[in-house]
């Protein structure tokens, strides 16, 4: 029987499993809603703005190990997406994005919402496609979705011309797919592999460096296995956080410019470091040439190979799928009789702990006249026993969920690591909670972060999402005004938010739960009486702190060792 | 340094705009680049020249080969290859400068393809440098147009970029 382009493209997102598609409609897609309408397989959660439907899909992906799929039209629809997209893309999320275009007799005449969207995500996606017949519809979203998911992962966008949507074709959706110039990487070099598991065992001061990789890889337990077999530290990046345990005794925190002292001390003066699924981001190494001054043989195992020798040389390169470098490392290593230094082993663990006694850990001074914002985050730990799913937004907040918020599970922590979205958290939490029904779900936030999507309080309502936002109400734009007092000279330019609304009074007009707390007291019996209310969402308004600052700090463009400690100021 | 990089990819609308966004986008050096289809019309192949570190050269082949509709890349001249340039001049040819542009286009092998009282367009092939060099060898007044195709290499013998 022959189909329309809609209901193809709908028929093969249901080939693909796909249970929730976020999206928003518009003229260009108007046949592709209709032909949504006339099934119940796919479930579609109409969002308020076109960001927060990728966001929405992001948090979706991020949280499982399924693709996000979003739906928006032409123009403003695709434009509004492409925060979204470029967000997915930095941070390697699987996502398919399906947009209307005009007509394509219509394309290159400026027709009514026509803009080139091939154009314009072409730097921000893993790659894109324009449908130019009807026939080409069911393969390219078969192909699309491979490519979404395999190899580095990133998000996939596909523009459907309106005329083409309505055209009829006969329905097969492809059994398998092929990519002559696409063959991502399955098995990393055995040679290599060797060689990497030799210099592991002769190391005197080995450091274990893992990323986001690790948690897109789902090479958590591998990761796991190798750190505990090798005795070494293990640091997390901001991306990687649950890729390995924190409460582990051989995690050393986060790294990069707001991670511990201990972390980023053994960054620099380890002898072999295996970087695994992390890309030595200028927020995570600071200044390169700093970094370079002090020898150490790096092993860097990336699906990625230009991941690699990138920003840092690097002695021994594995390209390969993390979990299965990993496995076959952890085989290696097994299946030898030499075992790592342990005298050595000895020493470097007494240095790391003379680095996290003069570091402080992550101390801070609590208070019990002012919120002190590490102290909500620590609460919220403990009342949600460690197991939420959190997302975040951008901004100190973010950094205080990173640092406190100790995460043992990979997928826990969702955030935008890469782009620094603001607006992220509570449409990414969207997307968790959907495919987490059950779970608890909390968006950490601040005043400033939290209204650039504040309007998904709404889809909220509509799709009964029980999250929790945990809003960090400094009245600043914190980190612009942490930037500013140590770099600026104290001028807090525009970075002050003045004219707040009443987040209770919007909660509750979006139909929610909304709690002031003003007091360290109420911050526990706050967040006990919210999370007890499994079934609403609770909007948390603490008031913390005005002038807390994130430490430990390395300033951009320093290196690792020149670290800003709370006491040096 | 001087890289002349060969990439064999998907005659799709769109691959060269990917190729020159990567390169804009990461702030790479594009001294040329051209590109037509093969024998096999599915592909085609692009020869860019470029400059950069080893480190940038690196990156940029690993970058190339990323993009999906990439099938293969090879740095040219990581080893022997031949590498031609075709240019079109108009000059200004009159009086004594006549002949003494003639004699030039046959010192450097080129010819002399349209002619008229007062000009002529002079076709020249050749290694970019030697393109170069007949600039360089004649009189830079006389120059109206210039017209340079940018670099298209070969491996040579047995390096051979196919899939």
């Amino acid at each position: 029987m022959e189909l329309t382009g809609a209901e193809i493209a709908i028929r093969c997102l249901q080939e693909e499993g796909v249970e929730y598609l976020f999206g928003y409609p518009g003229g260009a897609v108007l046949h592709i809603y209709d032909a949504l309408f006339q099934q119940d397989k796919v479930k579609h959660v109409l969002v308020r703005h076109e960001q927060a439907a990728i966001h929405a899909a992001d948090g979706y992906a991020r949280s499982s190990e399924k693709v996000g799929v979003a739906l928006v039209t032409s123009g403003p629809g695709l434009t509004n997406a492409v925060t979204g997209i470029a967000t997915a893309y930095m941070d390697s999320i699987p996502m398919v994005v399906l947009s209307g275009q005009v007509p394509s007799y219509a394309i290159g005449e400026d027709a009514f919402q026509e803009v080139d969207a091939v154009g314009i995500t072409r730097p921000c996606v893993k790659h894109n496609f324009l449908i130019k017949h009807v026939a080409d519809i069911a393969p390219t979203i078969k192909k699309a979705f491979y490519l979404a998911k395999s190899g580095r992962p990133g998000p996939v966008l596909i523009d459907i011309p309106k005329d083409i949507s309505n055209q009829k074709t006969e329905f097969i959706y492809p059994g398998s797919v092929h990519i002559r110039s696409y063959n991502p990487v399955g098995k990393g070099d055995s040679a290599q592999i060797r060689h990497a598991a030799q210099m592991l065992l002769e190391a005197k001061r080995p450091m274990i460096y893992a990323g986001g990789g690790v948690v897109l890889g789902d090479a958590s337990a591998q990761l796991t296995d190798l750190v505990r077999l090798l005795g070494a530290p293990c640091t997390n990046t901001l991306m990687g956080l649950g890729g390995f345990p924190a409460s582990d005794t051989q995690f050393v925190g986060m790294l990069g410019m707001h991670g511990t002292y201990e972390a980023n001390m053994a960054m620099q003066y380890c002898d072999v470091l295996v970087a695994v699924g992390a890309r030595f981001d200028d927020r995570v190494i600071g200044n390169v040439a700093h970094f370079a001054e002090v020898p150490r043989k790096i092993i860097h195992i990336d699906i990625d190979p230009s991941s690699i020798a990138k920003r840092v040389k690097v002695d021994l390169p594995i390209v390969g799928n993390v979990k299965l470098v990993l496995e076959e490392l952890l085989t290696v290593l097994r299946g030898t009789k030499q075992k790592p230094d342990a005298l050595a082993l000895t020493d470097w663990w007494k240095q790391i702990e003379t680095w996290r006694v003069k570091g402080g850990g992550l101390r801070y001074a609590n208070s019990s006249e002012v919120i002190k914002p590490q102290y909500v985050i620590e609460t919220l730990h403990e009342i949600t026993r460690g197991d939420a799913f959190v997302t975040s937004d951008v901004g100190q907040h973010q950094m205080w969920a990173a640092q406190y918020y100790r995460f043992d599970k990979p997928r826990r922590w969702i955030n935008s690591g890469g782009l620094g979205t603001m607006g992220f958290g509570l449409p990414a939490a969207m997307g968790v909670q959907l495919i987490n029904p059950g779970a608890t779900v909390a968006c950490v936030t601040g005043e400033g972060s939290i209204q650039m999507n504040i309007q998904e309080l709404s889809t909220c309502k509509q799709f009964h999402l029980p999250i929790k936002v945990v809003a960090l109400n400094n009245r600043y734009l914190g980190m612009v005004r942490q930037w500013q007092q140590f770099f600026h000279g104290d001028r807090y330019s525009e970075s002050y938010m003045d004219a707040l609304p009443d987040f209770v009074k919007i909660a509750e007009a979006y139909g929610h739960v909304g709690i002031r707390v003003d007091s360290p007291a109420d911050v526990k019996p706050a967040m006990q009486e919210a999370f007890a209310r499994k079934n609403e969402l609770v909007f948390m308004d603490f008031r913390t702190d005005s002038t807390e600052n994130v430490f430990p700090m390395v300033p951009g463009g320093k290196g690792l060792s020149e670290v800003i400690l709370a006491e040096d100021l | 340094m001087r890289h002349i990089i060969s990439v064999l990819m998907e005659n799709e609308a769109g691959a060269l705009s990917r190729v020159a966004g990567l390169f804009s986008a990461r702030g790479y050096n594009i001294e040329s680049l051209t590109v037509a289809v093969t024998e096999d019309e599915t592909l085609s192949r692009m020869t860019i020249v470029t400059s950069g570190s080893d480190a940038i050269i690196e990156q940029i082949t690993k970058q190339l080969n990323k993009l999906i509709d990439v099938a293969a890349v090879m740095d040219l001249s990581d080893g022997s290859h031949l590498e031609r340039e075709l240019m079109l001049l108009k000059l200004r040819a009159e009086g004594c400068a006549r002949e003494e542009l003639k004699r030039m286009a046959d010192i450097f092998g080129g010819r002399v393809i349209d002619v008229t009282a007062t000009t002529y367009v002079i076709e020249l092939t050749g290694a970019s440098s030697k393109l170069d060099a007949f600039i360089e060898a004649i009189d830079r007044d006389l120059i109206l147009e210039t017209v340079r195709t940018g670099a298209s290499g070969i491996g040579r013998g047995d390096r051979i970029l196919k899939l």
